[in-house]
């Protein structure tokens, strides 16, 4: 199968290679670009732990080839911070324990920030549907709900 | 003035301190967890994601028959597909009978790669390496296995009959462990007692479904050294298993594991990605890296213990407890794994936390062609609990007496000796039924199809058990303390999410009167770190705690005796460490800086860094462990009569786990436990067509997800566990043994239905509730 040329600005970087058609974004992220925060936890779209923002939206980079994002913006979880400057849902999860073994953190992480970003003032119940997609075997949700809820709430402001 | 505790200090002179009071700067604050910022950026190095310079990638092939016998294994054609770097079979192997419980060499009855028979589906029977995952697939197609197909048995009441299907040829009728427990007069009890029930149980089995899968990268080296990343609870059992397994010295192995994403018991034996990624390294000398898959996951690694419970209880009237009895057949899978402690510790929990004059446990342990039943979470208590307590209260609406009143009538109490097995130390069961007969009252009348239900428990911290033959302390813990103050722990336990970096961390830095940022952890590596036997049946607090304390003591009294001689108070008086500030402990105005001292201390030690070294093992404490928890859970649900569905409404658990180390980590286990117990309870299942499981996979297999979780709140209940570093006890597996009880109850108070097999899924909800109809209609 011939390869292709794949060009990408991932976490604000920009990136260009030739990759077989059937490589799926998460095999780039992780394989090639070594973003190996991205995680892989089912390879059927089934528990979000692959979550990454294309252009701004939550997609299961699992379920998506890697040509498919061809010119777009990917950001990862290694995007969030800028150097130590962590982003209010980073810092809400710290200080809520939101996360124990944290595998499932990374795509939690980039779920939350989507679905802040499309409503920063979302009720309970938008941010449990939020991050439904995602699985956590740990936590129980509730804490990452809490975490959540306090960025809405306005309790962390970006930067500091 | 009077003498009250308030104002003994002002009394004595002393400016801030309180005799006997408990003061601390660390414990029970509110910390980050010492991991988190690598956690939350993404950072955190999983085995997952080590990659190695020349690294090749490995596959397992799988048996798809429950049982035949291998006749032959020709892996030529895919040994000559290209990119294939080398394949094994059994035939490779030293043939080295694995088990955990080595103390036993009986029960130790696993080849991880099968040499000439298979006894279930996902059993490994080769693995190749290749320079990509996708050839080393292709490979396993091309690998030619002659089966010849054995008859096979998947029910333990099936195996046990005679002429079933026999697994192993040393165990007749597929019965491979007994347990016994018994004390007092059973016989008698039930002769004097008012009223005797008798129910039988099913507990399913349940997955699982770490959110890293079993995973690990071997690489053997030309000195004949092999190291392994691997995500374990425990790299030490991971270290010897695989010397034993692979005929290498023990220290010539070394386990590496910073970050384990998720255990839950799953990750404590050694695992067909550790063995065969270290067994086809050792034939190119080169790392190879496996990663089993979901489906593997679900299919071939080890599962909760699916069990059938028969009990008989008798009682007085008034619901005092006389005699129990129960009788357990576990689904125990081809290989014994930690099955034996899960048959045992099933038996002495059903007991749990009541007092039983006189009880009698029979289990038995029976081969089936499906995969090893062994340890999760809770390791035999949740199946205990949930038939122990759906019995009481069956009795309780009986005899018409309250569900908390049963409870509180025969709750176990502290100093209880559970005869000949355990002794009660701490123990705030008796208050927990208050604080949650208090929250049920403050609900009032529930509105219809609406039930809370209870269940009490209590959870072991640690087990004393040695089955697996160590002479090495439990636990141990070294600490050195650098010039500038800086101390690094040593520590062998292993996080795998449950918190017990941030714990010791938390124990250290109080115990040497340190902040915790003070403190550098090094863990998950068999070369650096000290022993300890793993993160498994709750022992990381109470063990290694105890050693950590132990250890930052040693290192703590250098310091204070370099302080004594530098401050020369009198004699009598005592000295400490708080907040980086050494000092007299009644005048603490008197002092020195840490940082002074250490720098002291180590200029007068011919420039050696303060060392000091912990260590624990549990003596004298009985046969199970050194301490128990306690807890009593409120669950309120909404039963849809039309659907059978079950929403989860209100989940308030009171609980002891003696002095809190780290509150939000007690927080997130608490959670934790109710969403995988619940799940347990009405949603995971792992059905069954002639041994080969229908959903292995995270869309069919149901979970809990966000939406599903029920509003949480938990109630401390202040004990002190003598046993305990600074008093604390376990909070983590213990927390996943009420739900399922109450979940059964909750939906027996809302809809009169008991349903006692499990998950309680709303078809077995709408076929009860459709028979009920039919039998009020004849």
């Amino acid at each position: 199968m011939e390869k292709q040329l794949l060009r990408l600005t991932v976490n604000n970087e920009y990136y260009e290679s030739y990759i077989k058609p059937t490589k799926l974004l998460v095999e780039i992220l992780r394989d090639e670009l070594r973003l190996t925060g991205t995680k892989r936890g089912c390879n059927v779209g089934a528990c979000g732990a692959c979550t990454v923002h294309l252009n701004g939206l939550p997609v299961k980079s699992c379920s998506v080839l890697a040509l498919q994002a061809n010119g777009m913006e990917v950001t990862t979880v290694e995007g969030l911070a800028d150097r130590e400057a962590l982003t209010p849902l980073q810092r809400s999860f710290l200080d809520h324990g939101a996360f124990q073994c944290g595998f499932c953190t990374p795509g939690m992480l980039m779920s939350a920030t989507a679905l802040l970003n499309d409503n920063p003032s979302p009720t309970k119940q938008h941010i449990k549907d939020g991050i439904e997609g995602n699985i956590c075997r740990c936590t129980g949700y509730n804490s990452i709900i809490r975490a959540i809820t306090a960025v809405a709430d306005g309790n962390y402001k970006e930067g500091t | 003035m009077a003498q009250t505790k308030d104002n003994v200090a002002k009394i004595s002179g002393a400016a801030t301190y309180s005799f006997g009071e408990q003061r601390y700067n660390v414990i029970n604050t509110h910390v980050h967890n010492i991991d988190g910022i690598a956690k939350v950026t993404g950072r955190a190095e999983y085995t997952f994601d080590v990659s190695l310079p020349r690294m090749l990638y490995g596959k397992i092939l799988r048996s798809p028959y429950a049982h035949a016998r291998i006749l032959n294994i020709d892996t030529s054609k895919a040994e000559h597909l290209p990119g294939v770097r080398a394949v094994v079979t059994g035939k490779d192997t030293i043939r080295f009978k694995n088990g955990i419980w080595r103390r036993y060499r009986e029960l130790c009855d696993e080849e991880i790669l099968a040499y000439d028979r298979v006894r279930y589906i996902g059993e490994p029977v080769a693995a190749v390496a290749a320079v990509d995952e996708d050839t080393a697939e292709a490979a396993l197609n091309l690998i030619e296995v002659d089966y010849e197909a054995l008859p096979a048995v998947f029910d333990p009441l099936e195996a046990l009959k005679k002429g079933a299907p026999q697994l192993h040829d040393h165990a007749e009728r597929n019965i491979n462990i007994t347990r016994h427990i018994e004390w007092g007069e059973v016989d008698e009890g039930f002769n004097h007692a008012d009223y005797v029930r008798e129910d039988w149980f099913r507990c399913s089995p349940q997955a699982h479904v770490c959110m890293e899968t079993h995973d690990a990268v071997s690489s053997y080296t030309p000195d004949r050294k092999l190291t392994c990343w691997t995500s374990t609870q425990c790299h030490y059992y991971i270290q010897v298993l695989l010397a034993e397994n692979l005929g290498l010295r023990e220290s010539d192995v070394r386990v590496v594991s910073r970050y384990t994403g998720g255990g839950f018991g799953s990750k404590f034996e050694l695992d067909s990605a550790q063995f065969c990624s270290a067994l086809l390294s050792m034939k190119v000398c080169k790392p190879v890296k496996i990663v089993l898959t979901r489906e593997e996951e679900f299919i071939a690694t080890k599962i909760r213990t699916p069990m059938f419970y028969y009990l008989r209880t008798g009682v007085k009237k008034d619901g005092a407890f006389l005699a129990k009895e129960a009788r357990v057949f576990t689904q125990g899978g081809a290989y014994t794994a930690m099955g034996a402690t899960a048959l045992y510790l099933t038996g002495f929990f059903q007991a749990f936390p009541y007092v039983w004059p006189s009880y009698r446990y029979d289990g038995y342990r029976v081969y089936t062609n499906t995969a090893p039943a062994s340890a999760m979470r809770g390791f035999g208590a949740p199946q205990a609990t949930f038939c122990a307590e759906t019995q009481i209260d069956l009795i309780a609406n009986e005899l018409g007496i309250d569900p908390i009143e049963i409870r509180r009538k025969n709750a176990m109490y502290p100093g209880y000796e559970v005869p000949g097995q355990a002794w009660i130390q701490s123990c705030g069961l008796a208050e927990e039924l208050d604080r949650i007969a208090e929250w049920i009252k403050s609900k009032g009348e529930l509105p219809p199809n609406r039930g809370i239900g209870v269940a009490a428990y209590g959870f072991m911290s640690g087990g004393i058990f040695n089955w697996f033959d160590t002479p090495y302390a439990f636990s141990s813990a070294e600490i050195k303390i650098n010039v500038d103050g800086k101390v690094d722990l040593y520590i062998g336990s292993q996080d795998m999410g449950q918190g017990s970096n941030t714990t010791m961390a938390i124990i250290c830095a109080e115990e040497l009167g340190v902040r915790i940022e003070d403190i550098r952890l090094h863990m998950g590596d068999t070369d650096t770190c000290p022993v300890d036997l793993g993160a498994w049946g709750s022992r990381e607090t109470l063990m290694q705690g105890n050693a950590v304390k132990m250890a930052a003591a040693e290192a703590k009294r250098k310091i204070l005796e370099y302080a004594a001689a530098k401050l020369g108070p009198n004699i009598v008086y005592d000295l400490d460490i708080k907040d980086r500030w050494v000092h007299l402990v009644a005048r603490p105005e008197r002092g020195v800086s840490y940082y002074d001292a250490v720098k002291e201390v180590i200029r007068g030690n011919e420039g050696q860094p303060i060392v000091g070294r912990g260590h624990y093992t549990p003596h004298r404490k009985g046969m199970i462990s050194p301490a128990y928890s306690f807890g009593v859970q409120a669950l309120e649900v909404d039963v849809d009569p039309d659907t059978g569905k079950v929403s989860l409404l209100n989940c308030v658990t009171a609980h002891d786990s003696g002095q809190v180390i780290n509150p939000l980590g007690i927080q997130g286990q608490l959670e934790g436990a109710i969403s995988m117990a619940a799940g347990y309870g009405f949603s995971e299942d792992m059905p069954m067509e002639d041994g080969k499981i229908l959903n292995p996979n995270l869309v069919d297999y149901k979970v809990l997800k966000a939406p599903d979780m029920p509003e949480t709140e938990i109630i401390e209940v202040e004990t002190y566990e003598p046993e305990g570093p600074f008093g604390a006890k376990e909070a983590g597996e213990g927390l996943t043994n009420p739900t399922a009880g109450a979940l059964g109850n909750a939906i027996f108070h809302a809809t009169g239905l008991s349903i006692k097999d499990l998950p309680i899924t709303p078809e077995k909800i709408l076929r009860a509730l459709d028979e009920r109809k039919q039998e009020t209609q004849d």
